[in-house]
């Protein structure tokens, strides 16, 4: 086994080139270069958990924006639903009372026209009276020669008249 | 390797003096060991400083070293607590020495001529002189933070009177032998496995030297054994790297945080 056999010779050489070695890993890779690569592991997470942050609060101001933006569409909903529905009914009244109006209008003219009717039948039938009595006063100057008076003439029909 | 070769399985561990010269009983003699622990140091140095683009999107690179860091911060963590960031570098450093040294020892660079690949962790002079670093941190420790009452460690939580006077040596003992088995494992690991590769490989070489049916049967089993035994190699290089990092940060713990 040499190294046990050499080890009087070699162990002052190995010490002696192992600490310089060790020395080395350790000051200047151990103590200078680990915490470099750790600072940047560190800083890396750190931007990692930042930039999740900022993620996170800006996804929370996005849902309140959509919340506001919900809560203006509702409210525009509402509103527009009820002008649309005061705009109906107030065009449903309009019509209701123009309708109501032309009723009216209607009405009264054919009360006019029935009242012209009336009084036409009643001038016609007063003429037809005086048509009837006068024929009445002629057949009767005709048949006896006497001579009816206009009045008795007239009763005489409007009681035939009203009999038939 | 003409002839009756004899293959030493522990031709691999020798260290020898490169540069001339013979090898000699100084601290400056530059060995292929020292050599190896330098390409080692080359790799990580490399391999760390390419991951420090220090970019918002890592590349694969970065990725792969941050991963590394990850790793070793959350074993120091979860081992010691928030206060464990201390002692990064150092559990940092020996996880990375002794990966790299494993990994790189059971590289195939045996295959170029004349390079004569030398894994730095099969020397117990190399992972007994970490384990004791790694003993020394958490006595050093121990005793700056908790002063004497350091040694309550020893004398687990709620133990009756009676028991602490056969608790206490047997604790004591099992504290002493924490820097041997830190020690031990990772250059037994390396040690066996590589006599075993070299084994194994010199049944590929017989193998082909006897030829016939046989020989080559026995050089092609020897040879998938071999290839098996690398990649196992690769695995307990890792697991090792790891067992001394987790224990290092757990006997860490015991000094910070008593228990």
């Amino acid at each position: 086994m040499p190294q046990l056999a050499q080890l009087a010779l070699v162990y002052q050489s190995q010490w002696f080139w192992l600490l310089i070695v060790l020395g080395v890993i350790y000051f200047f890779v151990g103590r200078g270069i680990v915490p470099k690569v750790e600072e940047t592991v560190d800083q890396r997470d750190a931007q990692i958990a930042a930039d999740l942050a900022a993620a996170e609060h800006l996804r929370a101001e996005a849902a309140t924006a959509e919340e506001a933006w919900r809560a203006t569409i509702n409210e525009a909903h509402a509103e527009a639903q009820a002008v649309t529905a005061k705009a109906k009914e107030e065009a449903a009244k309009d019509a209701d009372k123009r309708v109501a109006a032309a009723d009216k209008r209607l009405a009264k003219k054919l009360d006019e026209a029935s009242a012209a009717l009336d009084e036409a039948r009643r001038s016609a039938l007063t003429e037809v009276e005086a048509m009837a009595a006068d024929a009445t006063r002629e057949i009767v100057a005709k048949l006896t020669g006497s001579k009816v008076d206009d009045a008795a003439a007239r009763t005489a029909v409007a009681e035939a008249l009203s009999r038939a | 390797m003409a002839g009756p070769a004899k293959i030493d399985p522990m031709h691999q561990f020798q260290i020898t003096s490169l540069g001339g010269g013979e090898l000699q009983a100084s601290p400056f003699m530059f060995t292929n060991s020292a050599l190896w622990m330098l390409i080692v140091l080359a790799v990580i140095v490399a391999f760390m400083w390419g991951g420090t683009k220090r970019q918002l999107v890592p590349g694969r690179w970065q990725t792969a070293v941050e991963m590394l860091t990850g790793f070793l911060e959350n074993v120091t963590r979860q081992s010691i607590g928030p206060e464990g960031r201390k002692y990064l570098p150092w559990v940092f450093t020996a996880f990375v020495f002794i990966l790299a040294a494993n990994w790189i020892g059971a590289m195939p660079f045996g295959i170029v001529p004349g390079a004569h690949p030398f894994t730095v962790t099969s020397q117990f002079t190399v992972t007994g002189t970490m384990s004791i670093i790694s003993f020394a941190i958490v006595l050093g420790v121990g005793f700056w933070k908790h002063g004497l009452h350091f040694f309550s460690l020893f004398v687990p939580k709620g133990t009756p009177f009676i028991l602490t006077l056969l608790i206490a040596p047997i604790e004591f003992v099992s504290f002493m032998v924490r820097p041997f088995s830190l020690g031990l494992r990772p250059f037994i690991a390396m040690f066996a496995g590589h006599i075993l590769l070299e084994v194994f490989g010199n049944f590929v070489v017989q193998g082909l030297n006897a030829g016939g049916p046989m020989g080559y049967g026995i050089s092609l089993l020897a040879f998938l054994f071999v290839a098996f035994v690398s990649a196992l190699e690769l695995l307990v290089g890792a697991i090792q790297a790891f067992v001394f990092a987790l224990l290092t940060a757990l006997y860490i713990n015991d000094a910070v945080n008593l228990h």
